[in-house]
């Protein structure tokens, strides 16, 4: 009982943690199976999404904000799209790849004049940041809304890809760009809507983790962006569900690690302090390496067949 | 013609880059140059320190130097509160030629400035740079405030005695000389085996597992001597968490930024630093209106008027310059550095004088308790050792 009482706080943060993680690392693994394009840029896109809300809600109801902020966010991803990487479309994969690493420290750059490089507060939205008990510990609502959010969303996209005609063309042109183009697929426009789905999801994404850890810098999309990566790696880059189940696994991981010597002591398994919190970051990367040594296509990856 | 556009357009950036325009003076100028982070975990008290020099600047803009009256120009650098980007911008500095060096803000980027800074034999004098560090392996760094083993050892004192804590939670940086070394030194003072301490890597977000442990382990007291950005992220995280443990922090946390982070929260957090609010009415007032008519310096403040203590250091810090730029009658920065260390002056944070290795001789710290309605600081004592 004790052991369970101890441990749960750092597997609610995790899932939670978790979620945040899974809504970002599908617009990497979305755009990945469309495009094979590692899209650097969309951790910033994320980062950008919390300061537009910041900015916005200085000066409109929440009400409006929030919606408002989810349409900004698309039309950002959309016009990165249409500017950065469609005129790239024949060029070598590298070109776009370089090309997304560009916008990447544009935006941040951009973020860094705006902002001046000085943390700003995240507003306060009502009833999702409330604190509440849950088991007998404290914590806000958001983190327990996070992953069922989380998860609605994923099986709605699930639904959108497998029932409808949008969907049957992103999984065409996943499948052989070349020959779904040639069966009068508008690629442009299967595109977009990969990238319009990706920033949605990123800007809900957003809300949900800033509202929990409520400072924007512009380096704040770097590190759950490079995280949301290795959980889309980790699960199968291009697969949804792999992306969705490594984000969870990672994110509950890194916090359990955080609070393991704690634990460890408290259950008198251990006398004293050992570090292991300060690993928390490198088991993330150590697990990305070994994923991709052991299974490189990812735990859901699709197999790779070589085309003739 | 796309080759023709885009060399064009290479082009226009730049001249652009190249355009940026010179003002002249009638006077001779002397350049200071402000070492500071202006980006980055410490941006933003980067930025504050930077408004006393300015405030300074603007009250004081020239100095008599050997008989010949000077303009006073700041030169800035961001270090960009990084450790491999300081050494270029101290570089940057010295190139421009400047006579003295402020900062700064964050003991590591002025570790690792000081063998640039040294190699150029160009002075440097840190403002609130607190580990001893700074200045022990460098002949060119002073420093104008107190030292971290001996603000650990008032904040150690101050959670004994008044907090009546005896289990306490410490949390530090990976690899930040200001927070790790805060840390150690208070955990020295404290006693070792009634602390624990842990460190949090670069680019962390979520602290609750942090708030968790120390709540686990039964401790009395969260000392976490960290960034003001990481600060604003504990805060709201001890708040939604039910921390129940007074917060206790040095110099840094002596910022709006935690202010207005704690405005309207159940934390208690309590600070040492240099200098509190109302100590000198008049420069509070002079400084206030300064901020209150300059929207940059405004926003730079955090969007109001209440003062940090490194500002009013940064202020002291820029008279401290001009005092040595009279004392050597040349602004040749090796005649600066050999009487810098007999350079005394009275400061608004209280008398300051340089020891042998140059740091400052200064013996009292004050402490400070956040008052989370109003949202501002009240004084809770004056804390000296020995």
């Amino acid at each position: 009982m004790d052991v369970l009482k101890t441990t749960l706080p750092y597997i609610i943060s995790g899932i939670s943690v978790g979620g945040q993680y899974a809504l970002i690392a599908i617009g990497y693994t979305m755009v990945y199976g469309i495009l094979r394009l590692i899209n650097f840029a969309h951790g910033d896109v994320f980062m950008v999404a919390g300061l537009i809300m910041v900015y916005l809600a200085a000066s409109l109801p929440l009400y409006l904000a929030i919606p408002l902020v989810i349409i900004l966010t698309v039309l950002l991803g959309f016009t990165i799209e249409r500017v950065a990487y469609k005129p790239l479309r024949t060029a070598p994969r590298m070109s776009v790849m370089i090309s997304a690493i560009g916008v990447s420290y544009l935006l941040q750059n951009l973020a860094l004049y705006i902002t001046g490089g000085l943390n700003k507060n995240y507003p306060q939205i009502p009833w999702i940041s409330d604190r509440i008990t849950l088991f007998g510990m404290e914590t806000s609502r958001v983190t327990v809304i996070t992953p069922f959010l989380t998860i609605l969303l994923v099986f709605a996209l699930v639904q959108l890809i497998n029932h409808t005609r949008i969907g049957m063309a992103m999984r065409a042109v996943s499948r052989d760009f070349e020959t779904s183009q040639l069966m009068g697929i508008q690629i442009n426009r299967v595109i977009s809507a990969t990238f319009i789905i990706g920033t949605f999801l990123a800007a809900v994404g957003s809300i949900l983790f800033f509202t929990n850890y409520p400072g924007v810098v512009p380096t704040s999309g770097a590190m759950p962006g490079l995280k949301a990566f290795v959980a889309a790696v980790f699960g199968g880059i291009g697969s949804i569900p792999g992306a969705v189940i490594g984000a969870f696994i990672i994110g509950i991981a890194e916090s359990v690690i955080k609070g393991l010597d704690t634990i460890l002591i408290v259950n008198g398994a251990i006398g004293e302090q050992i570090g292991l919190a300060t690993f928390s970051d490198a088991f993330t990367f150590v697990l990305l390496i070994v994923i991709l040594v052991f299974k490189p296509t990812g735990l859901f990856g699709e197999k790779s067949t070589d085309k003739v | 013609m796309k080759k023709l556009v885009s060399l064009a357009l290479v082009l226009v950036m730049a001249f652009a880059l190249c355009s940026v325009g010179v003002a002249y003076a009638d006077n001779p100028v002397v350049k200071i140059g402000v070492f500071e982070p202006q980006s980055g975990d410490n941006g933003a008290g980067g930025k504050q320190e930077v408004l006393g020099m300015q405030y300074a600047n603007s009250l004081t803009p020239t100095v008599e130097i050997g008989g010949t009256v000077y303009d006073v120009e700041l030169v800035y650098a961001d270090n960009a509160s990084s450790n491999d980007k300081a050494p270029t911008a101290a570089q940057t500095l010295i190139s421009s030629g400047v006579s003295v060096v402020l900062g700064s803000y964050g003991s590591g980027v002025s570790i690792a400035a000081s063998d640039t800074f040294d190699a150029a034999g160009v002075p440097a004098i840190g403002v609130t740079c607190t580990n001893p560090q700074v200045t022990a392996g460098c002949d060119v760094y002073f420093r104008i405030c107190f030292l971290d083993p001996f603000q650990g050892t008032v904040l150690a004192n101050f959670a004994k005695n008044e907090l009546g804590a005896s289990k306490a939670y410490c949390l530090a940086k990976q690899g930040d000389d200001y927070s790790g070394g805060l840390c150690n030194y208070f955990i020295e003072a404290f006693g070792k085996d009634n602390c624990v301490y842990e460190q949090f890597p670069e680019g962390t977000s979520d602290y609750s597992t942090y708030i968790t442990n120390a709540q686990n382990q039964g401790c009395d007291v969260f000392f976490s001597p960290v960034s003001t950005e990481a600060a604003a992220q504990i805060i709201a995280k001890a708040d939604t968490q039910a921390l129940g443990m007074p917060i206790l922090a040095g110099d840094t946390w002596d910022s709006n930024v935690i202010l207005q982070a704690a405005k309207g929260t159940g934390v208690n957090i309590n600070v040492t630093t240099f200098y509190q609010e109302g100590a000198d009415a008049d420069f509070d007032y002079g400084i206030k209106s300064w901020i209150n008519n300059n929207p940059t310096a405004l926003a730079n403040n955090g969007g109001n008027d209440e003062l940090a203590a490194v500002t009013v250091m940064g202020f002291d810090a820029y008279y401290v310059a001009l005092e040595a730029l009279k004392a050597a009658g040349s602004t040749d920065p090796a005649d600066v550095l050999e009487v810098l260390p007999s350079v005394t002056y009275e400061g608004v944070t209280g008398a300051i004088a340089f020891d042998d290795i140059g740091d400052a001789l200064r013996d009292s710290a004050f402490v400070k308790s956040c008052n989370t309605e109003t949202g501002t600081w009240d004084f809770v004592a004056v804390a000296t050792v020995g």
